[in-house]
């Protein structure tokens, strides 16, 4: 319960009293990964731990939070990126950090809720600051792209919304996920069920073609908004594949499976291919995003454990760099006032700090080996080219667009005979960079450590998943 | 201590001293902690040597730690230092060493000599990776490395956008053979569930395994290998990644990266020689670059692409090699390439420094009398590299020769006139560049200068090793026995190396047509290019022109492969996301704006009109109920 807590308290602290500190708010981050590193051994239960049980509305639904290693290891993402996104916010935009709190509150409820409706909830939580952030913090109007990503999500929303009810309706009326885990369905049953809820979570990693709110909302956000949609959010939808949609409505995965690896892998293709030619920096990484989380979600569906534990790993590997180089983006375009390219250049004649560490995220986010975008790109690529060796093949072209995208956007905004003008980069926005160029080493270097954090859940879970699917076939 | 600790160690440690602190030291004291580390390796290597030629004991191992536990796939940091291994180790912190002490008087006048310093160590560091490696992880991560430390000095001077877009262009054809190579690990895993040698190698050895596959991680591998050692249809990057400072072209371009490839291929020995097919294709896709390469290296004038092109043909000569199931001849010729291309490569460097960054060999001419050192050593890696009778190259080459002559006919006839090319091309440069007149009118020819002692000494020492380093392996004939390098890789292959009986007089057939070759090529070039005042005039129509562009291929590439996929880019982004995101806005907005207006209409404040609706509804409700019921 505290880490629902201690983000709500925190951002009523904020909104209402008259701090004003980035390190202020940082440090008020840090309170909730600190107590979940001391509770780092309530992650050593493969099963889950039931950290919080209560009776809510009836009996039939019960506000429920586990903490599993997996979910440990989600909760961990969340407090571990809200620092580095907090530090990040400018001094103008101090109220954006009471929303990315509440924010906090809702996904580290999504990650822990053990009951169908108390998931619902937390993750329309999550939502309604994110709208805020995108609505007034950005540097021109924002309005029709928010109402398009609103619309979108909304959606995907109400279809889970829909199919949870409906699976909570079959179970003899209990949202509890033990109830929802073990209620038999029929196949077409399954796959109305499966396919509400793929469709929220499709469109919220986003999947190829649900993808289309992503670009502009990316581009027009404020940059900590970025950060957080992407860093974090988009991990809901991920995450839900795996624990809600694919042990839920199992019995439909055979039908989905062929459907969202080839949407996946489309999207691996897509979002590289757009990503070599865009001008907009942000633009670029939205849709090498897109890019890297289609293979996330491929290496899912593709059932094994190198999929599994991969996707999961490239989940933490994926939000500490995509949010550095939000973070790169944002401190280039707030010292020469433009993310653009073709007007960039020579960075690197100047700031030898700033381009070393711009480089080591960028070779990160490129999977050069021994930098963390390595250990889960090779695992999710290999449980692709297992389950087909076609998708194997196509999907892996993203090391080669991924290279070219990524050096594209270093040499053209780094190097070149450009003198860029250029005020010195504080020391404020180095720290959030420093802790992700040091992930992006570490992590590259010894990945075991990571994926000793969630391997015994992730068993658990692909049995949970396999055992349901047994129930059918 | 285990030795491949301080091996690997060494250029490590020397990589994150100059690069982290390496602004602040002096540059006497950053040259000295990059060379050192480097020559710490090369004597670890050669103290080892001892334990490795043990017959029981040919190995040491060191394993570090799990890198990735997948089920029962278990990846782990792990290296061995075996005959192979440190055969290229010594290969590549010996030439390292020299090179090293080559650029700190080359790179003097640079402003970012600790990162050059710096960059080359870790390279060193990545190479070694790539050969020491005991499983295909850690050789992928040296492999990917080395790419990446070229990348970073190709655009060493990263102020010039072209020498940018070089090094990019060399990273990403790298990243292509990458893939394949990373797709031939996933197949290795899934047929052998594992990726260490000490697993792999024998389960294949036992033949259990289906020819087909065996082609296919081969052919896979291969691909690999044409990215790294730039083989049709890859090699485009190598001429281009002249753009880095001139020792990098003599480590990297020349000596050690480019053969990574053949390393892997020798590795992988068992692998490719249960694979026919393969071996069918790595022949002829080694000949094909071989002839073309050398074919371009006839019309090119700037002094280091000459010597570009020049490696790519000579890597095609010793694909040529592998692909007829010669791997110790393959390596023998990376040894003595390696001692002669480095050697041309740092005259060219020693050339370049003399003449105050001229490269254009039409700009040069009759340098022998100013730079001494430099002329005498670059003849005799000219010597060396044309086949010069008892010279390195002369034995490497034969023995290619007879390999292939022994293998198939016709390919053995392109790759003897490939061979001719090669002493055309290189009599030309070097009497281009060192005879004749002086023909430069922008430096004087007074200003021209021998480089330092401590530019000039590894040329010497290279010489030497190209004079003399055909003694690794020397052919039967002259010493009744296996060679050297044979001898020395025998253990180590599962599968023993094919080894075809020759006859004495074919034998010495091939080698007075080598002696031919080598005559024909040197008068050849000698009547078109030495004693004229003026450069022969450029033909630069039919197939000179051909030649001059490079057969186009680049052009080609661009028009078929770069281009196209630029449009779609802008397609997809501008069409399809674009057009489908408007129709979304201009299309659902008015629809629930409209949805809006007929609400408005319909809840428009009249009592009656609300119960009319209720009592339809009512109506409805019931009818439905009666229908289902």
């Amino acid at each position: 319960m505290e880490f629902i807590l201690i983000p709500i308290l925190a951002s009523l602290i904020w909104a209402f009293l008259p701090i004003k500190s980035r390190w202020i708010a940082s440090g008020l981050s840090l309170i909730s990964l600190v107590v979940l590193l001391t509770k780092y051994n309530q992650g050593s239960f493969p099963d889950g731990l039931v950290v919080f049980d209560q009776p809510w509305l009836g009996e039939s639904v019960r506000f429920t939070l586990v903490i599993d290693q997996i979910t440990w290891f989600m909760l961990f993402l969340t407090q571990l990126l809200l620092p580095i996104i907090v530090l990040s916010v400018k001094d103008q935009n101090q109220k954006l950090i009471a929303w990315a709190f509440l924010m906090q509150a809702g996904l580290n409820g999504v990650f822990m809720a053990q009951d169908g409706l108390i998931f619902y909830l937390f993750w329309e939580l999550a939502m309604i600051p994110i709208y805020f952030i995108t609505l007034q913090f950005s540097e021109k109007d924002n309005f029709v792209t928010t109402i398009r990503f609103f619309i979108y999500t909304f959606v995907g929303s109400l279809a889970m919304l829909a199919s949870l009810i409906y699976l909570a309706s079959l179970s003899g009326g209990s949202f509890a996920y033990a109830d929802l885990l073990n209620t038999q369905l029929s196949h077409a049953q399954s796959l109305i069920i499966g396919g509400g809820l793929l469709l929220a979570f499709a469109v919220k990693i986003p999947i190829f073609p649900f993808h289309l709110w992503q670009a502009d909302t990316y581009t027009n956000s404020p940059a900590q908004g970025s950060m957080l949609l992407s860093g974090i959010m988009l991990k809901m939808g991920l995450y839900g594949l795996i624990r809600w949609y694919m042990p839920l409505a199992a019995e439909s995965i055979d039908f989905y499976q062929p459907i969202v690896m080839t949407l996946a892998v489309v999207g691996i293709i897509y979002g590289g291919i757009i990503a070599i030619r865009q001008d907009d920096m942000k633009r670029i990484t939205a849709y090498s995003s897109l890019s890297h989380v289609g293979l996330i979600a491929a290496g899912f569906f593709t059932l094994n454990s190198s999929g599994f534990n991969g996707g999961l790993l490239q989940m933490l590997v994926h939000g500490l760099n995509v949010v550095g180089m939000f973070l790169i983006i944002d401190i280039i375009q707030k010292n020469t006032n433009t993310r653009n390219l073709s007007e960039l250049g020579g960075i690197a004649s100047k700031y030898k700090f700033f381009t070393v560490l711009f480089f080591i995220i960028v070779i990160g986010t490129a999977a050069a080996p021994l930098t963390s975008g390595f250990p889960g790109e090779f695992m999710l690529l290999n449980s692709v080219f297992k389950y087909n060796s076609i998708h194997g093949v196509l999907s892996g072209l993203t090391i080669i667009l991924c290279a070219v995208y990524m050096l594209r956007i270093f040499q053209k905004s780094a190097l070149g005979s450009n003198e860029i003008a250029m005020s010195e980069v504080s020391f404020v926005d180095y720290v959030p960079l420093i802790i992700v160029a040091f992930s992006v080493l570490f992590i590259g270097l010894f990945p075991q450590v990571i994926l000793e954090i969630f391997t015994l859940s992730v068993e658990k879970l692909m049995l949970d998943i396999s055992n349901a699917k047994g129930v059918l076939s | 201590m285990n030795p491949i600790i301080l091996i690997l160690g060494l250029p490590l440690l020397g990589f994150l001293i100059n690069g982290v602190l390496g602004s602040k030291l002096p540059k006497s004291v950053v040259g000295a902690i990059g060379t050192a580390s480097v020559l710490g390796a090369f004597i670890i290597a050669i103290l080892n040597w001892n334990i490795i030629s043990q017959p029981e004991n040919n190995s040491i191992h060191l394993d570090l730690f799990t890198f990735l536990q997948i089920d029962q796939l278990s990846l782990k940091v792990a290296f061995q230092l075996d005959r192979l291994s440190i055969w290229m180790t010594l290969i590549i912190t010996g030439i390292g060493t020299l090179i090293h002490l080559y650029s700190i008087s080359y790179m003097k006048e640079d402003d970012g000599f600790y990162k050059f310093f710096a960059y080359l160590n870790f390279f060193i560091f990545n190479m070694l990776l790539l050969v020491l490696g005991s499983n295909f992880l850690m050789m992928f991560f040296g492999w990917e490395g080395v790419g990446l430390c070229s990348y970073l000095l190709i655009g060493f001077w990263y102020k010039n956008e072209d020498y940018g877009k070089a090094a990019r262009k060399a990273f990403i054809m790298n990243r292509i053979g990458d893939l394949g190579l990373l797709l031939g690990m996933f197949l290795i895993i899934s047929q052998f569930g594992s990726l260490d040698y000490s697993v792999v190698f024998p389960q294949i050895a036992t033949g259990n395994t289906s020819t087909s596959m065996l082609t296919a991680i081969s052919l896979l591998l291969f691909v690999g290998a044409t990215g790294k050692s730039a083989q049709i249809p890859l090699f485009t990057w190598l001429p281009d990644a002249m753009a880095g400072p001139t020792p990098v072209s003599a480590l990297i371009h020349a000596a050690t990266m480019v053969t990574a490839g053949i390393y892997l291929t020798v590795r992988c020995q068992v692998l490719f020689a249960l694979s026919p097919l393969t071996n069918e294709i790595i022949l002829w896709v080694g000949l094909g670059t071989a002839v073309m390469a050398a074919l371009i290296g006839l019309k090119q004038n700037d002094i280091k692409k000459v010597l570009a092109y020049s490696t790519v043909s000579q890597l095609g000569f010793m694909f040529v090699a592998l692909g007829t199931g010669a791997y110790s001849t393959a390596l023998f010729h990376v040894t003595t390439h390696a001692f002669f291309k480095a050697l041309l490569f740092l005259g060219a460097g020693s050339v370049i420094h003399g003449m105050h960054h001229e490269q254009d060999i039409r700009h040069m001419g009759g340098l022998k009398s100013k730079m001494p050192l430099t002329h005498l050593t670059f003849l005799i890696g000219t010597l060396a590299i044309s086949g010069f009778p008892l010279l390195s190259g002369f034995f490497s080459k034969d023995e290619i020769l007879t390999a292939v002559f022994l293998h198939n006919k016709v390919a053995y006839v392109l790759l003897a006139g490939s061979a001719l090319l090669t002493t055309i091309y290189m009599f030309r440069l070097y009497f281009l560049t060192f005879h004749g007149q002086y023909r430069n009118h922008h430096h004087a020819f007074d200003k021209v200068h021998e480089s330092p002692m401590n530019m000039t000494l590894p040329l010497m020492v290279l010489a030497l090793l190209s004079i003399v380093g055909g003694a690794l392996n020397l052919p039967t004939y002259v010493t009744h026995s296996d060679g050297f390098l044979l001898s020395w890789l025998k253990p180590l292959f599962i599968i023993p190396q094919s080894i075809h009986e020759i006859n004495h007089n074919t034998e010495y057939v091939l080698i007075g047509i080598a002696v031919l070759i080598f005559v024909s090529g040197f008068l050849i070039a000698r009547n078109i290019f030495v004693s004229k005042a003026t450069v022969p005039a450029e033909n630069s129509t039919g197939l000179g022109g051909i030649l001059q562009n490079k057969f186009y291929v680049d052009e080609f590439y661009n028009k078929v492969f770069v281009r196209p996929l630029e449009i779609t880019s802008s397609v997809l982004h501008d069409l399809i996301d674009g057009l489908i995101l408007r129709a979304f806005t201009f299309g659902i907005f008015p629809m629930l704006k409209l949805v809006g207006r007929l609400n408005k209409k319909v809840q428009n404040g009249n009592i009656e009109m609300y119960l009319l609706y209720m009592v339809i509804a009512i109506v409805l409700l019931l009818g439905v109920n009666l229908i289902f019921a």
